[in-house]
Parts: C-alpha cells; sequence; structure tokens
C-alpha cells in the first residue's frame, strides 16, 4: 500500500466524474444503515449524483457509526 | 439469557472470593489489598485500609492474635507473611493520618453500652460512626481494663491504648466509669437504663451476670439467654455481645482472641443498628466472622521466599522493611484462565465479571449493547473450562449469550455475515458433493473430509479418499459440505438446524453409512446434534487400516504437534494421530498443556472475523510457544498458523506433500480456500464420475501485490468481489478518477456491503491498489 490516500472531504476537485467529465464537488447526501439515516456533505458529482466514499471516511467515521447502530 | 444459567456459572468463577487472610480475619481486614499498597510505599492508603475495619488500630497492632497469619498461603512458601508487624509499621509512619468522622444521622438513636472492655468500645465506635449518640458504662475506673492488667507495657504501650480511646473520644462517645450495671429501675439500673435509652448493648464478657436477674432473663448458670442468631435477650431493647471464648457445649474453652473480642462487638452492634431502624434482625446478614477462603491459588506459580526479619526486633519493621515484607505477598488471586487466554486477558477483567456484563448487556433494551463484541470474540475453545477448579467455560456463556442476541434480532449483522456467506457457499451445488464412490451403489462408509480440509488442501484430499476406497470394504461415498458449525457458533440456532437436516437428508439417501470425518469441529458437531451418523476420525480409521504402503513423512521433524480445540476430548483421536506420525517416521514432541489445554488457532467461535485484534494474539501467542514446525491435523489451524508466519503441517501435508516445502506453505486466504473449494468439485466430478462441470467463467486479468492482497484478506474482501467492482466500472463508466494519482474508483453493492476498489488499467489486466468497503448505504439528496 504505496500509493498515496486518497483524500475527499478536503479537496473534492481532486476527482473527476470519468461519465460527466466534471469535478466533484461538495453535496448534501443522505447515509443510512439499520433504519437509521442521516445527512452527511461528501464529495458528489454535480451531474449524475455518483458519491464518492474515501477509504479514510470508509475505515474511519463509517465503520464507527455502523459499530454503534449494530449495538443499538 | 436464562437467569438461572447465569447465576450457576457465576458462583462457579471464584476470583471475587475473599483471599485466606481476609476470610481467616473476624473482622475482615483486606490484607492482599492492604499489602499491596504497603509494597509500593503507600503507607497511608495502606493503614487507611486497615483503620477501615479495626477501630483500635494502635492497640491490635500490637496484639492481635491474627489468624491471617495461620491462614496465609504463604505459609508453604517460605513463610507466612508476617501482617501484624506490618500493621504495627502501618500505625508507627501512618497513625497521624489517621481522620475519623460520623455520619450525620437526622434521627439519632440513644443508646447505652453497657461494658467498656473491646468488645464494648468496638460497638460503641461502630454506632458512633453510624451517627448515634452513645453512652458507655464501666464498672472498672478505667477503659479497656483488662488490657492493661492481662498485657505488659513492652507488649502493648499504655500509649498505644491512649491514643485509640482518644479517637474514640473524638466520636463524641460519653464515657461512665465506675459504673456498674444492675438490675431494677436505680439510677444505674437496667430498668431505668430501658426506659432512658433507645437500645442497650451489654459486652459484660462470659462470665455469669446474676445481678441482672430480675430485668433480663438468666439460664440455670444465671448466664443472660442471648438469641445465638441475632444476640436479642429477653428485653427486645436489649441486646449482647456473643462471646467468641465462651465455653463450648462440648466442653472446649476457646482461647481469648483480642479481635474475636472486637468481632463479638461489631456483630452484636449490628443488631442494634437493625433494631433501631426496624428491619429484620437476621435476614440477609453477612458478618459471619472468620471462614476458610474458597479462593484457588496455584502456588506452583510462586518461589518460595523467606521472611524479611528486622533488624532491630523490638522496634519492629523499618519502612523499607515493611514494603520488603509485603512484596512477598503473592498476591492470592485464582485468573488461571484469564493467564491462559489472551481473550480472557483482553478485556481486563475474569469471567465473573465478564457474566455480568454479558448479562447486564443482554438485558438492555434501549441504550447501547457494550458488550456484543466481547461476546462474540470468544474463540468457544472450552481451554478455560479444562483449567477452571469448577470446571466454568465462557464458551458456554458466550454461546447462550449469541443465541439470545439473534433471538432478540440484536445480533450485529457485521459480526458474522462473511463467514455465513462463506458457508453457504461452501454448502452450494458449486462445492457440495453426496455421493456413492464411482462405479457403486452403496457405501458403508462416508468420507466428509470438511469444508476447510478441501479448501487448504485439495490434493491431500483426493489422495486420502482414493487410499479410503482401497482400503475399506463395502465403499465409500464422498460427503463435502459443510457441517454448520459457523451457524452453530455464531448462535443462529434455527439455520444450524435446518442445516443438519438437510445433512440427515443426504446421509439418509446414500443409505446411512458410518461417516468419517476428517477435521475435528466436525466429528464433535456430529457427536452431539447427528449421532445416528456413528462418525469416526479419518485419523482412527487410518490408525486401524494403515496408512499408504511404504508412507514416510515428508520432512522428519522435530515437530510440536499442536491439537485442535474442538478435539480437545477425543483422547482416541489424539493417540491415534501420534501413532501416525510415528509410524510415518516423524518426530513429534508435545506443546505446553499437551492435547488437554490445547488453545485455540483463533478460528473457533467464528473469533476472527469479530475481533481480529484478539486472535491475532491469540495465534501469535501459540505460535511463539515451540521454534520447530507445527504439525496440525485441522486445516483452519494450519491456515492461521501459515498466515502468522508460522511454519506448520497438517499431518496429510506428511503423508502427501504439496512441493518441495510443505511447512512453507502459503495460508490460501479467503480467496483462495473459496476458489479451490469451487475448484475440487469440478475435479472430482471430472475425475472420479465424468461429469463435466461448467467451468466458472474467465474473469478479468488483475494484478495485486502480495500487500494489497494481505490487506483485503484483513477486511474480508474477495478477489471475485474486486472483480465485480471493475467489470461493472468498466461497463458502465461509473467511476472517479483521482487528479493525482490517475487511478480510477469505484464501488459496486452486493447484498449489504459496498465495495471500493482503487485500480488503474495496464493493457489488458487492471492493477488493483487497494480495496474497502462499508455497509451503510448512500445516496444524494434531491
Amino acid at each position: 500500500m504505496t500509493n498515496v490516500t486518497p483524500e475527499g472531504a478536503g479537496d473534492p476537485g481532486r476527482f473527476t466524474c470519468s461519465r460527466c467529465q466534471v469535478p466533484l464537488v461538495m453535496g448534501k447526501v443522505e447515509a443510512s444503515y439499520l433504519d437509521h439515516a442521516f445527512p452527511v456533505e461528501l464529495p458528489v458529482c454535480p451531474k449524475c449524483g455518483f458519491v464518492y466514499i474515501s477509504e479514510a471516511l470508509a475505515r474511519g467515521k463509517m465503520l464507527k457509526v455502523e459499530q454503534a447502530l449494530e449495538d443499538k | 439469557m436464562d437467569g438461572e444459567h447465569v447465576k450457576t456459572w457465576e458462583a462457579r468463577c471464584i476470583e471475587e472470593q475473599p483471599p485466606a487472610c481476609t476470610a481467616a480475619c473476624p473482622l475482615h481486614v483486606d490484607g492482599r489489598a492492604m499489602l499491596g499498597k504497603l509494597a509500593t510505599g503507600d503507607f497511608s492508603a495502606a493503614f487507611a485500609l486497615y483503620a477501615r475495619m479495626v477501630p483500635f488500630p494502635a492497640i491490635i497492632s500490637h496484639i492481635c492474635d491474627h489468624p491471617c497469619e495461620t491462614a496465609c498461603r504463604r505459609a508453604e512458601l517460605g513463610g507466612s507473611l508476617r501482617i501484624r508487624a506490618l500493621e504495627r509499621a502501618l500505625v508507627e509512619e501512618s497513625y497521624a493520618t489517621l481522620r475519623r468522622s460520623a455520619q450525620r444521622n437526622r434521627k439519632p438513636k440513644r443508646v447505652a453500652v453497657i461494658g467498656g472492655g473491646l468488645a464494648g468500645l468496638t460497638a460503641a465506635f461502630d454506632l458512633a460512626m453510624k451517627g448515634h449518640a452513645i453512652t458507655v458504662f464501666e464498672s472498672e475506673g478505667r477503659l479497656l481494663d483488662r488490657l492493661h492488667t492481662d498485657y505488659d507495657d513492652s507488649l502493648l504501650p499504655a500509649s498505644a491504648i491512649a491514643a485509640d480511646l482518644g479517637q474514640l473520644a473524638s466520636l463524641g462517645v460519653d464515657v461512665r466509669l465506675l459504673s456498674r450495671v444492675v438490675a431494677g429501675d436505680g439510677p444505674l439500673g437496667l430498668d431505668f437504663l430501658i426506659d432512658s435509652f433507645d437500645a442497650l448493648l451489654l459486652a459484660l464478657g462470659r462470665g455469669p451476670r446474676p445481678h441482672l436477674g430480675g430485668s433480663l432473663d438468666l439460664d440455670a448458670d444465671s448466664h443472660v439467654v442471648v438469641d445465638a442468631a441475632s444476640g436479642a435477650t429477653s428485653h427486645p431493647k436489649v441486646f449482647a455481645a456473643l462471646v467468641h471464648d465462651r465455653p463450648t457445649a462440648g466442653g472446649e474453652h476457646p482461647p481469648y482472641s483480642p479481635v474475636g473480642s472486637m468481632y463479638d462487638g461489631r456483630r452484636a452492634a449490628v443488631s442494634v443498628d437493625r433494631f433501631l431502624q426496624g428491619v429484620s434482625l437476621v435476614a440477609g446478614r453477612s458478618d459471619a466472622g472468620a471462614a476458610a477462603s474458597c479462593l484457588y491459588v496455584n502456588l506452583d506459580r510462586h518461589a518460595p521466599e523467606p521472611a524479611v526479619v528486622p533488624r532491630d526486633g523490638a522496634a519492629g519493621y523499618t519502612p523499607d522493611e515493611a514494603m520488603a515484607e509485603a512484596g512477598r505477598c503473592l498476591p492470592c488471586e485464582c485468573k488461571e484462565c484469564v493467564r491462559a487466554c489472551e481473550y480472557l486477558k483482553h478485556y481486563g477483567g475474569y469471567p465473573k465479571r465478564y457474566i455480568r456484563e454479558i448479562y447486564n448487556n443482554d438485558g438492555i433494551v434501549m441504550g447501547n449493547r457494550k458488550s456484543n463484541r466481547m461476546i462474540d470474540s470468544c474463540t468457544l475453545c472450552g481451554q478455560c473450562g479444562e483449567i477452571c477448579p469448577n470446571d466454568l467455560a465462557m464458551g458456554d456463556v458466550c454461546l447462550e449469550a449469541r443465541q439470545s442476541m439473534v433471538r432478540q434480532g440484536k445480533m450485529p449483522p457485521s459480526h458474522h455475515d462473511f463467514a455465513l456467506a462463506d458457508m453457504e457457499v461452501s454448502r452450494s451445488a458449486a462445492a457440495a458433493i453426496a455421493r456413492h464412490a464411482p462405479g457403486t451403489t452403496a457405501s458403508a462408509y462416508l468420507f466428509f473430509p470438511g469444508c476447510q480440509l478441501t479448501a487448504s488442501s485439495p490434493a491431500a484430499v483426493e489422495a486420502i479418499y482414493a487410499h479410503l476406497r482401497q482400503r475399506l470394504p463395502g465403499g465409500v461415498g464422498l460427503f463435502v459440505d459443510c457441517c454448520g458449525a459457523p451457524a452453530q457458533w455464531s448462535g443462529r440456532v434455527d439455520m444450524h438446524a435446518a442445516i443438519l437436516d438437510r445433512l440427515r437428508d443426504s446421509w439418509r439417501d446414500l443409505g446411512s453409512p458410518v461417516v468419517i470425518t476428517a477435521c475435528s469441529s466436525c466429528l464433535k458437531g456430529f457427536e452431539a446434534a447427528l449421532p445416528e451418523f456413528q462418525t469416526r476420525s479419518l485419523w482412527t480409521v487410518l490408525a486401524d487400516v494403515g496408512l499408504p504402503d511404504g508412507a514416510r513423512a515428508a520432512l522428519p521433524g522435530p515437530f510440536a504437534l499442536h491439537d485442535p480445540c474442538s478435539g480437545r476430548k477425543h483422547g482416541d483421536v489424539q493417540r491415534a494421530v501420534r501413532d501416525l506420525a510415528g509410524r510415518l517416521g516423524a518426530e513429534v514432541r508435545e506443546l505446553p498443556g499437551g492435547a488437554d489445554l490445547t488453545p485455540c488457532c483463533g478460528f473457533g467461535g467464528l473469533a476472527e472475523f469479530v475481533n481480529p485484534e484478539v486472535t491475532d494474539k491469540i495465534v501469535v501467542r501459540r505460535a511463539g510457544e515451540d521454534a520447530a514446525d507445527y504439525l496440525t491435523y485441522c486445516a483452519m489451524c494450519r491456515d492461521n498458523f501459515a498466515r502468522a508466519g508460522k511454519r506448520a503441517l497438517h499431518l496429510l501435508d506428511l503423508v502427501f506433500p504439496a512441493g518441495d516445502d510443505p511447512a512453507g506453505r502459503r495460508d490460501p486466504g479467503f480467496s483462495g480456500r473459496r476458489t479451490n473449494r469451487l475448484r475440487f468439485k469440478i475435479d472430482m466430478m471430472r475425475k472420479l464420475w465424468g461429469i463435466d462441470m461448467d467451468e466458472p467463467q474467465v474473469g478479468l486479468e488483475l494484478v495485486i501485490a502480495d500487500d494489497v492482497r494481505a490487506d483485503m484478506e484483513r477486511k474480508l474482501i474477495l478477489v471475485p468481489d474486486v472483480e465485480a467492482v471493475i467489470a461493472s466500472s468498466e461497463a458502465s463508466g461509473e467511476h472517479v478518477e483521482d487528479g493525482v494519482t490517475g487511478h480510477r474508483i469505484a464501488s459496486y453493492r452486493t447484498g449489504h456491503f459496498t465495495c471500493w476498489v482503487e485500480y488503474e488499467p495496464a493493457g489488458s489486466a487492471y492493477i488493483v491498489h487497494r480495496a474497502y468497503g462499508h455497509r451503510m448505504q448512500v445516496r444524494v439528496l434531491p
């Protein structure tokens, strides 16, 4: 794992939606798990709505929230 | 969970039982904690623990008859701790720190204590600390008269008595000297005092008291009649201290004990306090006095060490000497299971505490179930049950808790989803086989290799199956399936039952043959749930029918033999394995604890899917117990050792070696195991039965570096998952491109899991740079 950790929230414009050929922007997204849903801001494609989730987010805060909801 | 089960389990863990010194002391001084503080030089904390239980520390530290020292477990290892001398050192060093303040009592009662000896003054102290107003009536001209007359000043200096009495006076206890209480209603008459006080407590020692007759009932010997359970007399407001040194009915004369006297007074004070509160005098009392301790202590763990002798015997221990002597405290504790098990150690407690946490977790309706992961991290291996002096196995507790979690719909989906999905693949038509041997229509035996052996060593399974067909009469069918252990371990009772039903049906369809299994978990599971299988172990069968002619170990050894935890109770299998290794010419030695105390490799109970941090510790610890290559007869144990970097062989690797260095065979990982399982069926069907199955579609050409592959394994992401993401991304064009690295990043959701892959095309192939995932779903809000 020598490659650079992709970051999202700090610099969404670093990523381009390949289909729409536009840079991602921060947009409102609903995250949901086990009958709980909450709004978050994540990098999205302003045209097609593709949501990008970085590994740092998936393995960090997202995982913590998933585990907390599973223990409810 | 069943509350009665929980109570029984809790009672079997004796870790919270008091150590021998505390149990033997009528006042239950916590010697272990006190010496622990003292050993670290915290004299004031140690003294506070002493003075919390002992009202008169200066006096008692000089004259205590120290039953604690008689009971001390160090006695067998260099001599008992010299606890009284240490208490005296504490008094010398820290008496000035003693601060006592009575409880504020909104409705203080007036209590008369008749008798100013150790018993009476202990009762006066205890009741004063509870905020009551105490008056002590003493017939002599001074308190503790007996101590002045019985003990020489060199044994008990008058200054020590004066210091402790000063502390008592500071609590506001009123003392009337030269005040002999008699029957009747005079100024010192018992009847008058009964009218004037809320309660009376007699602490007059063991002699007859004819002068109290008339106000209280006396027996034929003029002793006050006292209820042995509560200290109640014939008058409801009057209680008497039961006397520890009163002659017994058998005519024995117990010796006088200063600490015993204090206990007499303390017990009477409890009765008076209960009377004043209007509660039962006897219900739920926990002041039973001295007793034997049932705390198990493994003395073999400690080296003998002689007692520290003070340089100046008369002056007692110096602070340094006291610390050194206190350092000899073992301390008494059991925790035998915790020492042996990385799982039990990981959570910082011991079974009794864990059981309580697990039971509390089970009852939570609203709020966080904080023990879910702890419950699912146990490997259910049973080692603790073997070690425990009371046979308590945490696996029993955790399994019942898991079943309850599943019933309540509270089992975290992420804990077992992967393992159960993997199990379903093993059970699917793509992997499972249930057939008579080629060219036969009946089977006397049915070989059940187990889903993990076919996944780890498919060639060895093929070879040993051929050998069994050759040696066993009556036909040997092949039964490739999963025994359902993952369903059972994960608490899925209904799922497990359905799996067993299907296995039973397949077995009946094949004519109910004797089942031969290579896997200890399958053997254990079938014996418990499918006794009609009459299951035999492959290893005992091979011991009977012999190995292939001329079979010699691929390597001579020496090997350290690791027995799988699920075969702990199968002594016949353990003996057969050792016998077979010997016949192969392999030199084998035992690992610590032998077969009885063998730990899990980390796979058991599905713990490694829930808490790899714990199971890594388990396998690393086991792998480090012997430098030799490990020999085992469980495919998962072998693969887990290999993953931890430990050279390891399955017994079949010795007979049918794959490659030049069978002990260096790598862990196939979850991806490799799945591929092998599917490949095994395709190959067997073609080779043995001439049936061609559909070959798996040729997928994308993926380039995955070893470190990326290992990272995927840790995250439970399989190569086919990654392939699905890239295939979908390339077909739809749905991915982002990282402007810095030029890599494509795409996702694909299957079931409850979204898998992300960062990759780049390289000619006709794709280089995978990383994979990760999450369970949460996301969608853009309009």
